[in-house]
């Protein structure tokens, strides 16, 4: 296909660029909310302690899961082409997605409007599921990006669900998963008193050890893979060995205590994982299974000039504010959360 | 599965998809949209005045606000990517136009009003009353941006401008964007949406306010409340119908299927005559009727004897100008979401007048039939905006983009089982959600707002999930 062989213009380099921001920015900070869901069963005794866990993203969730929308719909304007083949390609472990999140922000808002044990432990299965299923997913879809669906000429979908779920993908996910939940803990590590704080430190000594296997294998796998050679910021594999290399440290700075750096050494493996996979992307949005020549382009998915024109003087307006008033609130709320001097035991504590 | 779904399409599936999930998504919203602006009204003058009555206003309806703004977010993820799912073809030709305010909308409008609701639910006590005060104000002007990109989207589908069809390609591409922001069926759609969103939120506020006052509970804070929810019912009330009736006028020269589906009007008549009531069938020859001449001519052209253009003469036009097919949408529910919502919008006008009348005679909470009717009318804008947006939906088919592309040219190449397994899916999470939201915001709403000592209301509360 003529497109493949054309290379993107500076505009669509931008917006390839921006989108992959704006993934990159919702999986660091929606990344930490989902390992909090994860852990919410492992690291909290009781109700209080659970509260606890909820409240150190309590203010903040939210704002954290606008990036997917603006991700999404940025995604349909600057690349329409990408969006469509993309959401009705991965239909199935989509509409998982999405009723995972249905019911996860629900919960959030529910759960402690009433002093009730079955009732909230209901909601804390919905915290769970909704975190665990899209960090897993996302994970999974990601290394589909890079390894290829089933696409002919156009985008055109050829495959069944079960083309989603390849050993590579799946690793992907374990890895993305554990990734999370281990991001979640060096944030409750930051973010709660004890006794959350410190049995997240517990939970994140134990889990470091299996994120590094599962991610140091998926990168391995990611950059051994056919196509890695060709593509540009993997040759040499900086970005992916300072990932794996940071990531071995992870453990010991949680057991040093040493918990700013600890969550700092998470987002960095978060943001190279992903930075890596979209760097092995370029200059595709979506790599086909079938033949190598119904890749799907970047130029070929691409909005005209006039679209991403406008698009790019509304970011450069907006952004500056956006990043600075949600700035601004993680320093409203930079103190722990911990147990309340005074609170009542519900019932079931 | 396979067998269960035999004869029906994708696109069959995709449409009831479609339906179930906005209407429900847009239940919820245009609440949120009102009773943002109206609890931040209450905390101003909370603020403003140091009065508690005001004060427990304030966290009485914000904490009903926040339970139902929860359903509107959640609902809202599935709207940014169901077009991608479902309408992969529309997706494709629409993207360039259509995909730009939604991207605008989650960068301006979505992080604005997620993080300004975050500073307002767990900001008391930790950032100082002004700014909380101030936190709900942007919250709401959030909410208030987030409807003008996705209404900006909506009537480009209903009036397409501003754009150019790529030869190559054959989608729409964007030509002039302050021409599509500024579309006239933008503006007056826009103007419509909002102030039945006031509308929603101020009956919502009068009437459970109402249903207080009826019981003695609380009588200062809830007296205040209701007074505010009658003037903006009335203000909201008038704006609704006011932009709806211009909006009929345009209708008239944009969609004139829409109007003559929505009147059943099958040959093209001069001071046409308004039905109020039809019954038998809709197809030209009913059995019984009400009709008040010359209604139609003004509700569509503004002049008495002004002429109507009926569905024969438009299917005509419409097969010599876009090739063999029916452009006729499914008249009867036209016909009836058209009278619904403009019987409750009048309604809902009485309510607003009655309700000053008797606030101006000081009368308004000693009157338990004003206050039982003001409860009942909660639902009314919940079913007018409803049938508004199916009114409109369904007017603009076969079309989903007015005059440039079909619908059933539209949707997704996907097997019809994977949007079964989404649409039951939905429909059940959705079901099961409204029975939780309604019970629990039942059981919230009627218990009044306890007075807080000084020192608790001076305090950051600790743990607020």
């Amino acid at each position: 296909m003529f497109a493949v062989t054309a290379s993107p213009s500076g505009l669509e380099q931008l917006w390839f660029a921006l989108i992959g921001v704006l993934w990159l920015g919702y999986f660091f900070l929606e990344g930490f909310d989902f390992g909090v869901g994860v852990l919410l069963p492992f690291v909290a005794r009781d109700d209080v302690d659970r509260r606890v866990v909820i409240n150190s993203i309590g203010p903040v969730w939210d704002g954290n899961e606008v990036w997917l929308l603006v991700a999404g719909g940025a995604t349909f304007a600057a690349f329409p082409l990408w969006y469509a083949t993309v959401f009705s390609g991965f239909y199935l472990a989509l509409f998982v997605v999405l009723a995972a999140l249905i019911v996860r922000g629900i919960a959030f808002e529910f759960r402690h409007r009433r002093d009730d044990a079955r009732w909230r432990r209901a909601w804390d299965r919905a915290i769970f599921w909704g975190s665990a299923l899209p960090a897993l997913l996302w994970g999974v879809a990601f290394a589909d990006f890079v390894h290829g669906v089933p696409i002919v000429a156009g985008g055109a979908w050829t495959g069944t669900f079960f083309d989603l779920v390849k050993p590579y993908a799946l690793l992907g996910g374990l890895a993305t998963l554990s990734l999370f939940t281990l991001h979640g803990a060096t944030y409750l590590g930051l973010k709660a008193e004890d006794p959350v704080r410190e049995n997240a430190r517990a939970v994140g000594q134990r889990l470091a050890p299996v994120t590094f296997v599962l991610v140091t294998a998926f990168l391995g796998w990611t950059y051994l893979s056919a196509h890695a050679w060709h593509h540009v910021g993997l040759v040499p594999p900086l970005l992916p060995i300072l990932a794996v290399g940071v990531l071995a440290a992870v453990g010991w700075l949680i057991g040093e205590r040493m918990e700013g750096w600890a969550f700092v050494a998470t987002a960095f493996v978060v943001l190279a994982l992903f930075t890596t996979l979209l760097l092995d992307l370029y200059p595709n949005v979506l790599v086909s299974s079938v033949r190598t020549s119904y890749d799907l382009s970047i130029v070929a998915s691409a909005s005209h000039p006039y679209t991403l024109k406008v698009m790019s003087w509304v970011a450069l307006i907006f952004t500056p504010f956006v990043l600075v008033y949600q700035g601004w609130t993680y320093w409203v709320f930079k103190k722990r959360v911990g147990r309340p001097g005074r609170v009542e035991q519900p019932t079931e504590a | 599965m396979s067998a269960l779904l035999a004869g029906i399409s994708t696109l069959t599936l995709a449409r009831w998809q479609f339906a179930v999930t906005t209407v429900f998504h847009f239940l919820f919203v245009p609440l949120t949209i009102g009773l943002s602006l109206l609890v931040a009204i209450l905390q101003t003058a909370a603020y403003r005045t140091g009065d508690e009555a005001w004060e427990r206003a304030t966290r009485f309806f914000g904490k009903l606000f926040l339970v139902n703004f929860a359903i509107g977010v959640v609902t809202g993820i599935v709207q940014e990517f169901q077009f991608g799912m479902d309408w992969s073809r529309y997706s494709v030709f629409v993207g360039n136009i259509f995909g730009a305010p939604l991207a605008i909308e989650g960068l301006l409008a979505f992080f604005m009003e997620s993080t300004f609701l975050g500073v307002w639910i767990f900001g008391r006590g930790r950032v100082s009353p002004r700014v909380h005060v101030l936190s709900i104000w942007l919250a709401s002007l959030g909410t208030i941006l987030s409807a003008a990109f996705i209404v900006a989207a909506n009537a480009w589908m209903q009036h397409p401008v501003g754009y150019a069809i790529d030869p190559r390609t054959h989608q729409a591409v964007m030509t002039n964007f302050w021409a599509v922001m500024t579309n006239s069926t933008f503006v007056l759609e826009y103007g419509h949406v909002l102030f039945a969103a006031f509308l929603t939120g101020a009956a919502f506020l009068l009437g459970v306010a109402a249903w207080h006052l009826r019981r003695g509970h609380d009588t200062a804070a809830f007296a205040k409340a209701a007074r505010v929810g009658v003037v903006v019912v009335l203000i909201a009330a008038v704006g609704t119908i006011f932009l709806g009736d211009s909006q009929g006028k345009q209708m008239e020269t944009q969609q004139p299927m829409k109007m003559a589906a929505a009147e059943a009007l099958y040959d093209t008549t001069s001071a046409a005559s308004f039905s109020l009531l039809t019954i038998g069938n809709l197809s030209g020859n009913p059995i019984f009727q009400v009709r008040v001449p010359h209604i139609l001519s003004v509700l569509a052209t503004n002049t008495w004897d002004g002429q109507v253009e009926g569905i024969h003469q438009l299917q005509a036009q419409a097969t010599k100008k876009y090739g063999a097919g029916s452009y006729v949408p499914v008249i009867w529910l036209l016909y009836w979401t058209f009278r619904i919502m403009v019987g409750l919008g009048i309604l809902l006008l009485a309510l607003g007048a009655i309700g000053l009348w008797l606030m101006r005679k000081r009368r308004l909470e000693q009157s338990p039939r004003f206050l039982r009717f003001a409860a009942w009318m909660i639902l009314a804008p919940f079913i007018a905006n409803s049938v508004g947006w199916i009114f409109t939906e369904v007017g603009r088919q076969p079309w989903v983009v007015y005059g440039l592309l079909k619908t059933s040219n539209a949707v997704s190449v996907i097997s019809p089982g994977y949007v079964a397994t989404s649409l039951i899916g939905f429909t059940a999470i959705y079901t099961v959600l409204a029975i939780i939201e309604i019970a629990l915001m039942i059981r919230l709403a009627r218990i009044p707002e306890a007075p807080l000592s000084p020192a608790e209301a001076e305090a950051a509360p600790e743990l607020v999930y």
